[in-house]
């Protein structure tokens, strides 16, 4: 009998080695368990059958494109949308033997922080379903923590990776820009996007990370990566330990989540870190402007591609232009539209100086602040999200409560660093994410550090209310 | 610098390819104004003598061979098209 629940990626890898179950067998269980529970959690957009392989089940966020199944971003505008390829990461999963379990539910083209802007209504927190999952790739993570998926695909613009993570209570990765290649994903902001792992454990979470980085000649940002090292230390002797006050005493971080970052701190302590006071006060207090900035100025870029004649939707009219308008209205839910006016607006004559160009440079500070830091330690840490998952509806009507709910995880995202969250304890029973920054390319200081934690920590990933 | 007017909304939705509804200027007209007036924060800072990070990595340039590669067929190209004829994608009349 196979717990999806509490199995881990490694431990499967190791059943269908050892033929104690089939990779089949492994798929059909998922399967099983998503029929189970996904009516109630809406974490997949869209369930696939087994296309066979040697390797585990996988679930993939819908922004990345897969070859001959749907790939709708969460927009009405993609609804009919079936790729003719598969983006770089698929084909590296399906070239590992991992199997598409289904595309996972996404803010609609990944712009926002619960899922709640899906065009195919939300995904719900397997820890309290009254609960957002967070977002954007809130899909993914309910997938893995409840039990329908050993592990998964999301991508980052701003913390849609990490954020989701920290709410349902999993391990996920934002890669350092430059180390997955963006090659057949639904673009967002190009400067900031990035594909990652999302998994039970840190060790699941390097090796996924293993399976998708190093450079794609299909995307000419990617760079080569250094090896990835699977971690199995339980010490942190020698790390040093960076902990800015800006993102851990900051008003509107709840306290039940600094109680359990604090833990976490300390912890790291006695297993031999070194833990100092630091200071990143610009970027903070700048990071999510700047972000809401440049993220929808090449948002508008992007989404131009949308025009009707293609792919995806189209709506009547008589001309050009109002077949294109009119099918942009359709098509575009409210998020998109706002960030493309946003976007437009701050890139539009007059304007760009002011803006686009000066958030450009707040840029330049938050990399510099942040490369300050990392002289004096090797990593960061900070809570992930200032609250635990909040209630579906809560933050839907004001998109400004809810950019702000990004605050601590888009600084480093603006520098194109590398994030990863661990969950570190509970607080009203829900999970509280821990977030480690390190420098560009510092993955396996962060797995390193994440996996000794996370041992020392015994945190229990299954949602208490679904444990047997 | 803060907040933006109909005619800007209107404007602004204009260069975008966005077509709006009455109700929809006056929701977007106030939203955007409270987003607006949020990232003008950037213009706080003395940023004189800093330069602009466009990309986060410093690479310039990439280069590829310039060899023929594998490419779609032109039904794969069309697969996802609303309206085709031809061998060409067909659109309204401009």
């Amino acid at each position: 009998m196979i717990d999806t629940l509490t199995l881990t990626a490694e431990e499967a890898w190791r059943l269908v080695d050892a033929r104690e179950v089939s990779g089949a067998e492994l798929f059909a269980a998922y399967r099983a368990a998503i029929d189970e529970r996904d009516d109630e959690l809406h974490a997949f957009l869209h369930v696939a059958d087994d296309p066979g392989g040697d390797g585990l089940p996988i679930a993939i966020k819908d922004v990345i494109g897969t070859q001959g199944v749907p790939t709708t971003a969460g927009s009405k505008i993609l609804e009919s949308y079936v790729p003719v390829f598969d983006a770089t990461v698929a084909a590296r999963c399906k070239s590992h033997g991992l199997r598409l379990l289904g595309k996972t539910n996404t803010d609609e083209f990944a712009m926002g922080s619960s899922t709640e802007n899906s065009a195919f209504g939300p995904s719900r927190n397997p820890w309290d379903p009254t609960r957002v999952p967070g977002g954007s790739g809130g899909g993914s993570a309910a997938a893995v923590s409840g039990g329908l998926a050993p592990w998964a695909l999301g991508s980052d613009t701003g913390g849609s990776i990490k954020q989701p993570s920290a709410l349902c209570g999993n391990v996920g990765l934002r890669p350092t820009y430059g180390t997955v290649s963006r090659y057949g994903v639904v673009a967002f902001a190009s400067s900031l996007d990035q594909v990652g792992p999302v998994a039970k454990t840190v060790r699941d979470c390097a090796f996924l990370y293993s399976i998708i980085a190093g450079r794609d000649e299909n995307d000419s940002t990617t760079v080569d990566v250094p090896a990835v090292e699977l971690p199995d230390a339980e010490d942190l002797k020698g790390l040093r330990i960076g902990v800015p006050k800006e993102m851990n005493e900051r008003e509107g971080i709840e306290p039940g989540v600094t109680a359990a970052v604090l833990e976490a701190i300390e912890l790291a302590e006695s297993l031999g870190a070194e833990v100092g006071e630091c200071s990143l006060p610009r970027s903070v207090e700048y990071g999510v402007a700047c972000y809401y900035l440049v993220a929808p100025a090449e948002a508008s870029s992007n989404l131009g591609r949308y025009d009707g004649v293609r792919y995806g939707l189209r709506s009547d009219g008589e001309d050009f232009r109002t077949m294109l308008m009119n099918t942009r209205h359709d098509g575009f839910g409210d998020e998109p539209k706002r960030r493309i006016m946003i976007g437009t607006y701050a890139l539009s004559s007059g304007y760009y100086d002011a803006y686009y160009g000066t958030a450009q440079k707040v840029r330049t500070v938050i990399r510099r602040e942040h490369a300050a830091v990392f002289e004096s330690f090797d990593v960061i840490v900070s809570p992930t999200s200032p609250t635990v998952a909040f209630k579906i509806g809560e933050k839907a009507d004001n998109p400004l409560a809810m950019y702000l709910n990004d605050l601590l995880t888009i600084p480093s995202c603006m520098a194109g660093l590398p994030g990863l969250n661990i969950p570190c304890g509970l607080s009203e029973g829900l999970p509280v994410g821990l977030q480690l920054i390190g420098p560009q390319f510092s993955e396996n200081i962060l797995f390193r550090t994440g996996h000794a934690l996370e041992r020392a920590l015994g945190f229990d990933g299954v949602p208490a209310r679904l444990r047997s | 610098m803060a907040g933006i007017s109909r005619d800007e909304v209107l404007h602004v939705a204009r260069l975008a390819r966005l077509e709006l509804t009455d109700e929809e200027v006056g929701k977007f007209q106030e939203q955007l104004s409270d987003i607006i007036e949020a990232i003008s924060k950037v213009s706080e800072l003395d940023l004189s003598d800093v330069p602009p990070t466009a990309h986060p990595l410093e690479i310039a340039n990439t280069w590829a061979e310039d060899e023929p590669g594998p490419c779609l067929s032109a039904a794969e190209a069309f697969a996802n098209a609303p309206d085709r004829e031809d061998g060409y994608f067909k659109v309204p009349p401009a």
